[in-house]
């Protein structure tokens, strides 16, 4: 009998009695015989110390920032993750608990999601943010649903190269089926007024990421306008880092602002899970994908927490809902939460400062050694493109050998890209680190 | 539970605090460019220090119920207990600080741990290839839409536009059918709970894209005639989609690819024990049919001679999240596969099915049941007290929390009036169970006795019955100053 289970056979002979069977194979009759009861093929169970063996064997075969200095960011960021944060997600009476459906016992996961909504909305300067979404990429996705649902007659949504390849991979994915056209990347060196050109009356959204996949931070006021000019929403993907010293989507008058909340106190965690920030103006509340809490009282005039606005949601709606999400990312959106309440006002600033200056520091640094070249984008927060004497690859291998992943291969991404670079700082690469990842780079021409 | 307010965090924050200690910087400083700044100075954001924002956090913690501290029959859910070693092993260095787009020379470990998962998977469903990739339930059914969608156009068959999807099905399968642009047929379900042959005989036709299943389904009942259902879908060219949510009463029972599923999602969140979150993070990890692999989402984890490397389906429907899935509970559904073994995995199932039965055996006298005959996983009862017709299912769900426990899952399936879906799982004590089943009587009684009682309940709850009308009429959806002293000032909010 396995340690999660605690029916003994006396127990269980007791229980198959009350339900007046003999044995328990009786309960599974409605199964076709000839293909009951199959024999699994699987690895021998294992004993907790065992299996403890066998992770860490697992664990130890794999690099990451405990083992080496990380330049590498891509949409996935190394940033400083207080102990705080976890200690919170180890308390089971959040992680343990299932989505707030009975809020009379469910205030604790409730509170947390409103407090979620209304940091991001401090964040962003946006009216509304939703429970959280898969990801940054699905959050994009939804943005594109939305703006369709908002704007009846258009079927068009305008994205740029400068996005990230994985998000625009999802999109596209994930809309085959909706009728929804998805243009503007079809030319990798398209800049952002070439993509802007694209933009007609057909157009129901223009999304664009800043900063951008190569970390070029633009100024969106101009492209937001002219994208209401056009009669679309304008969708600004943001970095939630960036936001503590840059502009943000309400700044630039974006209806939509999603981004990728990996930043806000989730860990690298190969990939996942990770937290899609959705948030939005008062007036498009109605069409929001999602879960979303709001305040209300109970029956004896006690403030309570519920979730709201149900009517979108598909085990209501069913086929006419805003979407089929059901679970989130809950416990994501409580460590952003968290993280966010940490770092407060001056944290975030000051963790958003670390970056940006160690990046110039790097970006000064790698500028100076022969045969490396920065590409000037523009003005950039935490990554820049570093145009290399070698292939990417060629380099990463030997930066492994040194302690380093390095950056990230865009030739993998843009034909135009071979031997550059994207290379990420955070505050978590201090100077010394910075100084040898340069050496070693300089060793390698 | 505690029952005291907690204010929003922003209210116990004051100018000046700070919670996390942070480096100087030692670098040189380079100018901000100035015409990109942020237009305030963060100024909404609250500053408290670590030991305030700890406290304030794990105060409302104990707002919840939760698996750890309270039966959680929520039928549909799979609220079994989360093993403490899967948290441990999810934050294990080699997991936890490992970047996506790190060198697969420099991955082998999770790369292996991806492989042998997807693998496992497919043995444990009768499947020969599986995706980790959709982050949800949800988004495993997109993925499958998307792959059957795929597969039709690649025969160049593009006279399939419906999908058919059964009246006791989850809000998500028509919503998904919906959002890959196909048109859902409702199928009706007949008086012992199967899909009704002759309706589906009616519905099925050269459009027939496919069929979305939940099996055993959502009236915790194994489909007596899914062979036949499977069968008729074929014939007519469609594929048949299996929705995992009620895996956890069939491991080593039945594989859903020998009954003649062609695709399927496994909520590794619930058969597998990864935690629920309040909400999320899940994992909807799929699988399928040789003839579908080809479509899956790109890429899936492969081992080539002695080490592993990410490979790419030759006609994968793309990428449906950022990188490879919601790594951390593949890491939890490994550990957990690879601790119960095959065995291990059918002792889950006949458990979980025995519990359930042994609940409806013991209240089929106060509760009637939805079909009258042995479930699977979870029984469905109705709402309905002899001699109290003014008590719905809703008063009983509110009472049960005044006795410590978790309501079941009310009103779905939506064919089954007042119903009261309980899923005891396989971890629940039989010492539990009995306390439950006691429950649930008394609460019979007492809906006999005095229905006040079950309408004025919870009255030990957290809070007691919220008014969901107002909150949607006048949504308060962030934390204002303004916003939060209106509601102060009006009676009966104590703050202290």
């Amino acid at each position: 009998m396995s340690h999660y289970i605690s029916i003994t056979a006396g127990e269980r002979a007791e229980m198959l009695k009350a339900i007046g069977v003999d044995n328990i194979t009786a309960l599974f009759e409605a199964i076709p015989s000839a293909v009951r009861f199959p024999p699994l093929n699987l690895p021998k169970a294992l004993s907790e110390p065992e299996i403890r063996r066998e992770l860490t064997r697992l664990s130890n075969q794999t690099a990451g920032t405990h083992s080496h200095s990380m330049f590498l960011g891509a949409g996935a960021y190394n940033h400083f993750v207080p102990s705080a944060v976890d200690q919170i997600l180890r308390r089971s009476e959040f992680y343990t608990a299932y989505t707030p459906y009975q809020p009379e016992v469910s205030q604790g996961t409730l509170q947390a999601i409103f407090e979620y909504q209304s940091l991001m909305c401090a964040l962003t300067g946006m009216d509304v943010a939703n429970a959280s979404h898969y990801d940054g990429a699905t959050a994009l996705a939804e943005a594109a649903v939305m703006a369709v649902n908002v704007l009846r007659n258009r079927r068009k949504i305008v994205i740029s190269p400068s996005m990230h390849p994985h998000y625009r991979r999802v999109i596209r994915t994930l809309l085959v089926g909706s009728g929804i056209d998805v243009v503007g990347d079809e030319n990798p060196q398209a800049t952002l007024g070439e993509v802007m050109q694209l933009v007609d009356n057909q157009t129901a959204a223009v999304m664009i990421q800043s900063p951008d996949f190569f970390g070029t931070m633009h100024d969106l006021k101009a492209i937001a306008d002219a994208t209401h000019a056009a009669g679309a929403l304008f969708v600004h993907h943001f970095d939630p880092i960036a936001l503590a010293l840059f502009q943000t989507p309400n700044d630039v008058g974006a209806d939509i602002g999603t981004a990728e909340g990996q930043p806000l106190g989730i860990g690298l965690n190969f990939g996942g899970p990770y937290l899609g920030i959705f948030t939005t103006r008062k007036q498009f509340v109605h069409k929001i994908a999602g879960r979303i809490v709001g305040l209300t009282r109970d029956v004896d005039n006690a403030m309570a927490y519920v979730m709201t606005l149900r009517a979108r949601e598909q085990d209501i709606r069913r086929e006419r809902a805003t979407s089929n999400i059901c679970t989130n990312q809950a416990l994501m959106a409580l460590a952003a939460a968290v993280y966010m309440s940490l770092m407060g006002r001056q944290g975030l600033r000051q963790v958003a400062n670390l970056t940006y200056h160690h990046a110039h520091y790097a970006a000064t640094q790698i500028g100076q050694l022969n045969g490396y070249q920065v590409i000037d984008h523009g003005p950039f927060f935490r990554e820049f493109v570093v145009k290399c004497p070698k292939p990417v690859a060629q380099l990463n291998r030997s930066l492994a050998e040194a302690g380093i992943i390095g950056g990230y291969d865009l030739g993998q991404d843009y034909a135009h890209m071979t031997n550059h670079m994207l290379v990420a700082v955070t505050e978590m690469n201090d100077r010394s680190e910075i100084d040898h990842f340069v050496s070693s780079l300089a060793g390698l021409r | 539970m505690n029952n005291s307010y907690e204010p929003p965090i922003f209210e116990l924050a004051a100018p000046g605090r700070i919670g996390v200690s942070l480096p100087e910087c030692d670098v040189p400083t380079t100018a901000l460019p100035a015409h990109l700044l942020r237009s305030d100075e963060l100024n909404e954001l609250p500053e408290l220090s670590e030991t305030e924002v700890i406290r304030h956090f794990t105060r409302i913690s104990q707002r919840n119920m939760c698996i750890d501290t309270t039966m959680y029959p929520l039928g549909s859910c799979t609220m079994k207990y989360n093993p403490k070693i899967h948290e441990e092993a999810a934050r294990m260095p080699g997991f936890a600080n490992a970047h996506p787009l790190q060198p697969a020379y420099l991955s082998q470990g999770v790369l292996r741990l991806m492989y042998e998962l997807q693998r496992d998977l497919g043995e444990i469903s009768g499947f020969d290839a599986v995706s980790l990739q959709p982050a949800a339930g949800a988004q495993g059914e997109l993925t499958g839409i998307l792959v059957f969608k795929a597969y039709h156009a690649d025969r160049g068959d593009h006279a399939r536009t419906e999908i058919l999807v059964p009246d006791a099905a989850h809000g998500t399968n028509p919503a998904t059918a919906a959002m890959v642009g196909y048109k859902v047929v409702e199928v009706k379900s007949d008086e012992r709970g199967n899909v009704d042959i002759a309706d589906l005989k009616t519905k099925i036709s050269p459009r027939t894209a496919g069929m979305m299943l939940t099996n055993p389904n959502t009236v915790g009942l194994f489909e007596e005639q899914i062979e036949e259902v499977c069968a008729l879908v074929h014939a007519a060219g469609g594929l048949m989609y299996g929705d995992g949510a009620n895996f956890n009463a069939i491991l080593g029972i039945v594989k859903p690819g020998q009954v003649g599923f062609d695709f399927m999602h496994y909520n590794l969140h619930k058969t597998f024990t990864t935690p629920h979150g309040g909400g999320g993070p899940g994992s909807g990890a799929v699988g399928c049919t040789a003839a579908l692999a080809p479509f899956l989402p790109a890429p899936y984890a492969a081992k080539v001679g002695d080490s592993y490397d990410w490979q790419a389906p030759a006609k994968s429907i793309g990428q449906v999240k950022a990188f490879w899935g919601n790594f951390g509970m593949l890491v939890r559904a490994w550990t957990y596969i690879r601790m119960l073994g095959g065995f291990g995995l059918r002792e889950v199932s006949e458990t979980a099915v025995l519990n359930a039965n042994y609940i409806q055996a013991q209240l089929r006298d106060y509760y009637p049941v939805a079909v009258d005959r042995f479930c699977m996983h979870e029984t469905v009862l109705k709402g309905q007290i002899a001699g109290a017709s003014g008590v719905r299912t809703v008063d009983i769900a509110k009472r049960l929390i005044d006795y410590g426990i978790h309501p079941p899952t009310v009103y779905f399936p939506l064919i089954v009036p007042e119903a009261l879906m309980i899923e005891p799982t396989e971890t629940e004590s039989k010492f539990n169970m009995d306390r439950f089943i006691a429950v649930m009587r008394t609460i019979a009684a007492e809906a006999q006795q005095d229905e006040e009682i079950l309408h004025q309940a919870p009255t030990k709850g957290v809070v007691r019955r919220v008014d969901e009308v107002r909150a949607a009429r006048q949504p308060v959806l962030r934390y204002t100053k303004e916003v939060f002293a209106a509601f102060y000032a009006e009676p009966g909010h104590h703050t202290v």
